[in-house]
């Protein structure tokens, strides 16, 4: 009989944070991309002293990372340039907001 | 294998111009893309999608898949005839791209490795890095149920990936994994697996495997963020006097106290009895007031007693 290895993973919650070596890797791209990303306030790294901003010091929260991937495929699939991307993540975002927003009325509506 | 209709996909017609085409593609392509559309069937419909455009954007195949005939329906069964492609010369001008594996079976059958027998093998598919480079990550879905996220569990994942055997073709390799799910996930979140991503070359660590957990849906409960929502029908009576009723939560029942006069549509919240992350997330309750039928005697007479006995008229504010 095979023994069942279960693997124990790390979760990504509110606290988590990745470097940017670990963004870029989860996203096959290099720094410069999520330095663009960055620049163009799609990204923003974790708040810290004015001392350690160098861009190999940044740290982003975990939803940095759905943020990037999404940001990686509207590029990919769509060709999408970086100020478009920023919009769309943005309203993305929104609709999201709005439509659980929505969801919630829709529910105590029905029946 | 089903016959695919590469014109229908796109909505255009046979004598579609390559501009025509294009427009077409890139409208339907923003509709569609998986993390824009809600449509269910987004992630499936883009593929298609992509797969169309993959074989009418580039003249060479488009005039290898016309020449198939124009009496094949999608849908059909499908073979491709022998030497189909006879008689065509590919130069191979890289207009494929993007994993092979996300192309069907009948796309393959027409355009896969053999097709443009100049193309050299190294020229699509995957960038190789040189000498020591860290392999790649790889992202995956798992489907887990609301219980899983209040009592952690584990779940065994198959995943496919590509990878080059000894030869240099590109095999599809599949493995299993069993992952412990852990407690408090929430939708969206993602576990990573260090190690578990593509070997890496030379001396170079792998790369890692990023779950992202998605809940199924739930007949009963609704999830968002760490809160769960359940809709809750109350009797007349219980929401007239009051009660305690039993409500069932992903991680038991727990019992409800209703105070006198609630009306219908009130939400009521359980605090930390949403999903158990470090900060745990609420239970929302809305009730929801149903009527007895009255479909017997008994119950007509009670409903009758009712309104003559109470002097109610819940259209008084409306002034008739």
């Amino acid at each position: 009989m095979n023994k069942l290895i279960i693997l124990n993973g790390t979760l990504l919650d509110e606290q988590t944070e990745l470097s940017l070596n670990e963004l870029c890797c989860a996203c096959s791209r290099p720094a410069e991309w999520v330095i663009e990303l960055v620049e163009e306030g799609a990204l923003e790294p974790v708040e810290r002293e004015p001392m350690r901003q160098l861009e190999s010091q940044w740290r982003f929260t975990a939803d940095s990372l759905q943020r990037a991937r999404t940001a990686m495929r509207l590029q990919r699939d769509l060709n999408i340039n970086m100020a478009g991307i920023a919009l769309a993540l943005d309203l993305l975002e929104e609709v999201e907001t709005l439509q659980a927003r929505l969801r919630r009325y829709e529910m105590s509506a029905e029946d | 294998m089903d016959f695919k209709d590469y014109y229908e996909i796109i909505g255009i017609k046979k004598d579609a111009s390559q501009t025509d085409i294009k427009r077409a593609y890139k409208k339907l392509a923003r509709k569609y893309h998986p993390d824009v559309s809600k449509d269910a069937n987004a992630e499936e419909r883009f593929k298609e999608l992509g797969e169309a455009y993959e074989v009418l954007k580039d003249p060479e195949k488009r005039a290898a898949y016309d020449q198939l005939g124009k009496n094949w329906k999608a849908g059909q069964d499908f073979n491709p005839p022998p030497n189909w492609d006879a008689g065509f010369e590919f130069n191979g001008g890289g207009f494929t791209g993007g994993d092979d594996a996300d192309y069907s079976d009948f796309f393959e059958s027409l355009f896969g490795h053999d097709f443009g027998s100049t193309r050299s093998a190294g020229q699509r598919g995957q960038q190789r890095r040189a000498y020591n480079a860290r392999g790649e990550d790889h992202h995956a879905k798992v489907l887990i149920d609301i219980e899983d996220a209040y009592n952690g569990a584990s779940r065994s994942i198959t995943l496919q990936s590509p990878e080059l055997d000894n030869t240099g073709h590109v095999i599809n390799k599949q493995r299993t994994l069993n992952v412990k799910i852990p407690k408090g996930v929430k939708q969206g979140q993602r576990i990573r697996l260090g190690g578990q991503g593509s070997p890496g070359m030379g001396s170079a660590p792998a790369g890692d495997l990023y779950l992202v957990i998605e809940f199924k849906p739930h007949s009963l409960y609704r999830v968002e963020g760490h809160d769960v929502y359940l809709d809750l029908p109350i009797t007349p009576w219980e929401a007239a006097l009051g009660a305690t009723v039993k409500v069932p939560t992903p991680g038991g029942p727990v019992d409800l106290k209703i105070a006198p006069n609630t009306p219908g549509g009130r939400k009521l919240r359980l605090k930390a009895r949403g999903i158990p992350a470090k900060t745990p997330g609420d239970f929302y309750v809305t009730t929801q007031i149903t009527l007895p039928p009255a479909d017997d005697e008994k119950a007509q007479a009670l409903y009758k007693k009712m309104q003559q006995e109470l002097s109610y008229n819940p259209r008084s504010a409306l002034g008739v």
